[in-house]
C-alpha cells in the first residue's frame, strides 16, 4: 500500500497561557508541535503498512519550520517526507490548503490511501480532508475511529452523534480519524538519528504548478476581517468550608430559574 | 464561484433529517436565515435531504421559511456524503442561492467542506455568530478560534455562495408564526445517487446514551474523582437532572469513560443551559469545550483552580463530600 499521511505543525496549546486581566491569550514563546490528530493518522498509516506492506509518505504544508513536524513523523517511522512550502502559500484557507495538498498528492503519487486528521486545534476546521478528497475526486470519510482492509476496498467505522455508522468504500479514498483510533507511538533512537540527517523534499508553487493566484490568502475565498478576544465576565460566587450548604443553596436556585427544578 | 460571474439570491439552509425526523437544529438555523434574509430583503429555502419523513415539511413554514426543497430517495436514509456533497453541489448550482448554512454536526462538517472544493468557494466552519454587514450586505460570519479564547470574523467577499457551519444551540428556534410557502420536488439526476460508498451498519446509542451536545445539562467529571468508581457520583446526578455525562481528557485516557464523553479542543464542545464540572481544573483545552454554558458550577478542592475563574458558582471542597450533599438536596427540592 502506497500511503500518504497529511500532517500539521500547530502551535503547542499546553504552553497557551491565558492573561487573567484581560482574558487573551499570550502566545510569545509558545512551541510547535504536530497536531495531536495526526499523529493517530500516521500510526493508522502505519499499522495498515505493518499488516500489508507499502510505504508511508508524510506531506505538510508550511513554513520552513514546518520540517521539524516531518523529521518527528520520520522519527515515528514514516518512510518519506515531503515539505510544500513557499512564501505565496502563506495565509491560507481551508480551500486554498487543500488545492496545495491535493496537487501534492497527484504529484507523489498514485496513493492507495490518504489520512488525515479530523480536525487541526489551531483553525479547527476540521475541513482539509474533505475539500482535498472532492479536489482529486476520491471518496472519503471523517470522524473514523477503525479501519479495516477488506475486498480490496477500505472499511471503516465512524463515530457520530446517535452512535456509530459503519461504511465501505473502495481505494483509493481520504479518511480522517479521531483519537479513539490507536495509541500513537514512540520514536526510536536509531530512527531519530535517521530522522536528523534525512533529506526532506521541499516543493514550491512552481514546482507543484499552483499558480500565485490560487494559492494562499491571494487564493482563499474567506477573509478574517477581525480577530477579537471574547470576554466571558462571570460573577463568580465563591464557596468553602462552612459555606457550602450555601452554596448547594445557590445551585437549586439557579436550577429552579432554568425550570430544571 | 467567482461573485461577479454569477447572478445569485437568498439564503438556503440545509436542514438535517435523522430517522425520519428533523432535528431541532434545522428550526434554529432557519429563524436566522429568516433574520438574515429580511436584511437583505429576500427570501429563505430549506433543503430536506431524507430516506423518509415521518413529519410534514410544511411545519417549517412558520419558523421563517418560504420555499422547501424536499429530496426523498431511499439512497438518503442512512448518511452518505458523497451522494448529499453531489446533491447540495447540484441544487447550488441550478439555483444559486447567495448564502448557505448548515448544521456545525458531523453529517454537515463531512459534506459541506466537500461541496466547497467542488463549486469553489469558502467555507467557514462552527460559527457562532452570523450578521450582514451593513455597507455590502456581505455574510458576516463569527466563529471561536484556537480553543475559544479567540473570535474571528469572517467573510467571502468575492465568491458564492458564502457558506457556514453552524453549531448546533447557538440560535434560538423562533416561535411558530403564520404558515405560508411552497413545498418544491427538484427533479435529480439518477446519477447523483451513484456511489463509492457503501453504508454498511448503523449502531445507535441507547437513549440515555444521547449526543451531549443535544443535552442541555451536562454533568462532567475530571481526574479530581481520583478512580474510576466515584464517576458514579456524576451519574447520579445527571441521572437525577436528566442530563448528559461529560469528562475530561484524561479520564477518558484512562479509559474511566468512553471517548464520546469527552469535552473540551480535542472533544466535544457542548453549551448546555446548565454544566457541572467535578474534580476539573479548568485547563483552556477543557474551557474551551464548555465555556459558553448558560450556567457553570465547579467543585474542586483546589481554591486557584482556573475552572472557578469561568464558574458563576465555585464549590470548594472535596468531591465525595459535596456531590452526595448536592444530590441530597436537589432530592428533598423534588419530592
Ligand atoms: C492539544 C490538546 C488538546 C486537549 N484537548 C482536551 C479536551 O478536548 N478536553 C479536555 O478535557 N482536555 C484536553 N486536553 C488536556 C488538558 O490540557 C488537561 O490536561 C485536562 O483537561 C486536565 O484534566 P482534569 O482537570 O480532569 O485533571 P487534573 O488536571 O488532574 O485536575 C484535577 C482537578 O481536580 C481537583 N481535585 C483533585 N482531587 C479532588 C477532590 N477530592 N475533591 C475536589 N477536587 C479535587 C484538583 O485540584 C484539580 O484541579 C488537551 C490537551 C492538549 C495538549
Ligand atoms: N498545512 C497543512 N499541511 C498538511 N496537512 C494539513 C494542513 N492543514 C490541515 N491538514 C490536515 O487536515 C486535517 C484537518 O485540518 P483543519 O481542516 O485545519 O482542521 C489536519 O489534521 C491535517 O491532517
Amino acid at each position: 500500500m502506497k500511503i500518504a499521511v497529511l500532517v500539521k505543525q500547530v502551535p503547542d496549546s499546553d504552553e497557551i497561557r491565558m492573561d487573567p486581566e484581560k482574558g487573551t491569550m499570550i502566545r510569545e514563546g509558545t512551541g510547535n508541535i504536530v497536531n495531536p490528530l495526526d499523529l493517530n493518522a500516521l500510526e493508522a498509516g502505519f499499522v495498515l503498512r505493518g499488516k500489508y506492506g507499502g510505504e508511508v509518505y508524510v506531506i505538510s504544508m508550511g513554513p520552513p519550520q514546518a520540517d521539524i513536524a516531518l523529521r518527528e513523523a520520520l522519527a515515528l517511522g514514516a518512510d518519506h517526507a515531503c515539505l510544500v512550502s513557499d512564501k505565496f502559500f502563506a495565509g491560507a484557507d481551508s480551500w486554498a490548503t487543500s488545492l496545495v495538498l491535493a496537487k501534492t498528492i497527484e504529484k507523489l503519487g498514485p496513493f492507495d490511501l490518504i489520512l488525515a486528521g479530523e480536525k487541526a486545534t489551531d483553525g479547527e476546521t476540521g475541513q482539509v480532508g474533505p475539500e482535498v478528497a472532492a479536489m482529486l475526486d476520491i471518496p472519503f470519510s471523517t470522524y473514523v475511529s477503525s479501519i479495516e482492509l477488506c475486498d480490496g476496498g477500505i472499511e471503516v467505522r465512524r463515530t457520530i452523534e446517535e452512535g456509530y455508522q459503519t461504511q465501505y468504500m473502495a481505494l483509493p479514498c481520504l479518511i480522517t480519524v479521531l483519537n479513539d483510533i490507536n495509541e500513537p507511538g514512540m520514536p526510536t533512537l536509531s530512527l531519530k538519528k535517521k530522522a536528523r540527517r534525512a533529506e526532506i523534499k521541499i516543493f514550491n508553487s512552481e514546482e507543484l504548478g499552483v499558480s500565485k493566484e490560487e494559492a494562499g490568502l491571494a487564493g482563499s475565498p474567506t477573509r478574517v476581517v477581525k480577530i477579537y478576544h471574547p470576554k466571558i465576565s462571570r460573577q463568580t460566587s465563591f464557596y468553602s468550608g462552612r459555606e457550602i450548604d450555601e452554596g448547594l443553596e445557590h445551585v437549586v436556585e439557579i436550577l429552579r430559574d432554568l425550570a430544571v427544578l | 464561484m467567482l461573485r461577479n460571474l454569477t447572478e445569485s439570491k437568498g439564503v438556503f439552509v440545509c436542514g438535517e433529517v435523522r430517522r425520519g425526523k428533523i432535528h431541532s437544529v434545522t428550526m434554529e438555523l432557519i429563524g436566522k436565515a429568516r433574520e438574515l434574509a429580511d436584511k437583505k430583503n429576500t427570501d429563505v429555502t430549506c433543503i430536506l435531504f431524507c430516506g423518509d419523513l415521518a413529519e410534514v415539511p410544511e411545519i417549517l413554514f412558520s419558523y421563517g421559511a418560504e420555499r422547501i426543497l424536499l429530496i426523498k430517495h431511499e439512497k438518503l436514509t442512512y448518511f452518505n456524503q458523497e451522494i448529499t456533497a453531489k446533491l447540495l453541489s447540484f441544487i447550488i448550482k441550478k439555483y444559486k442561492p447567495e448564502i448557505v448554512l448548515a448544521p456545525a454536526t458531523s453529517e454537515g462538517r463531512t459534506y459541506l467542506p466537500a461541496v466547497a472544493a467542488m463549486v469553489h468557494t469558502g467555507l467557514t466552519a462552527d460559527c457562532t455568530g452570523l450578521d450582514i454587514d451593513p455597507e455590502n450586505g456581505l455574510l458576516l460570519q463569527t466563529r471561536p478560534a484556537i480553543g475559544g479564547n479567540v473570535m474571528a470574523t469572517i467573510k467571502t467577499p468575492e465568491y458564492v455562495p458564502q457558506m457556514a457551519t453552524v453549531r448546533p444551540k447557538t440560535f434560538r428556534i423562533p416561535s411558530p408564526s403564520e404558515f405560508c410557502g411552497e413545498v418544491i420536488i427538484p427533479e435529480i439526476p439518477d446519477n447523483i445517487f451513484e456511489s463509492r460508498i457503501k453504508v454498511m451498519e448503523m449502531e445507535y446509542n441507547s437513549a440515555n446514551a444521547t449526543n451531549i451536545q443535544d443535552k442541555d445539562i451536562v454533568i462532567s467529571g475530571g481526574k479530581g474523582l481520583k478512580k474510576q468508581e466515584n464517576f458514579s457520583l456524576i451519574y447520579e446526578l445527571a441521572e437525577l437532572l436528566g442530563g448528559g455525562i461529560g469528562a475530561s481528557r484524561p479520564t477518558v485516557e484512562a479509559k474511566w469513560i468512553s471517548y464520546p464523553h469527552q469535552v473540551g479542543l480535542s472533544g466535544k464542545v457542548v453549551s448546555p443551559k446548565f454544566y457541572l464540572a467535578a474534580g476539573i481544573s479548568g485547563a483552556v483545552q477543557h474551557l474551551a469545550g464548555m465555556q459558553t454554558a448558560n450556567k457553570i458550577v465547579a467543585v474542586n478542592k483546589d481554591p486557584d483552580a482556573p475552572i472557578f475563574k469561568v464558574a458563576d458558582v465555585a464549590l470548594c471542597g472535596e468531591i465525595i463530600d459535596i456531590i452526595p450533599r448536592l444530590i441530597a438536596r436537589i432530592r428533598k427540592e423534588m419530592n
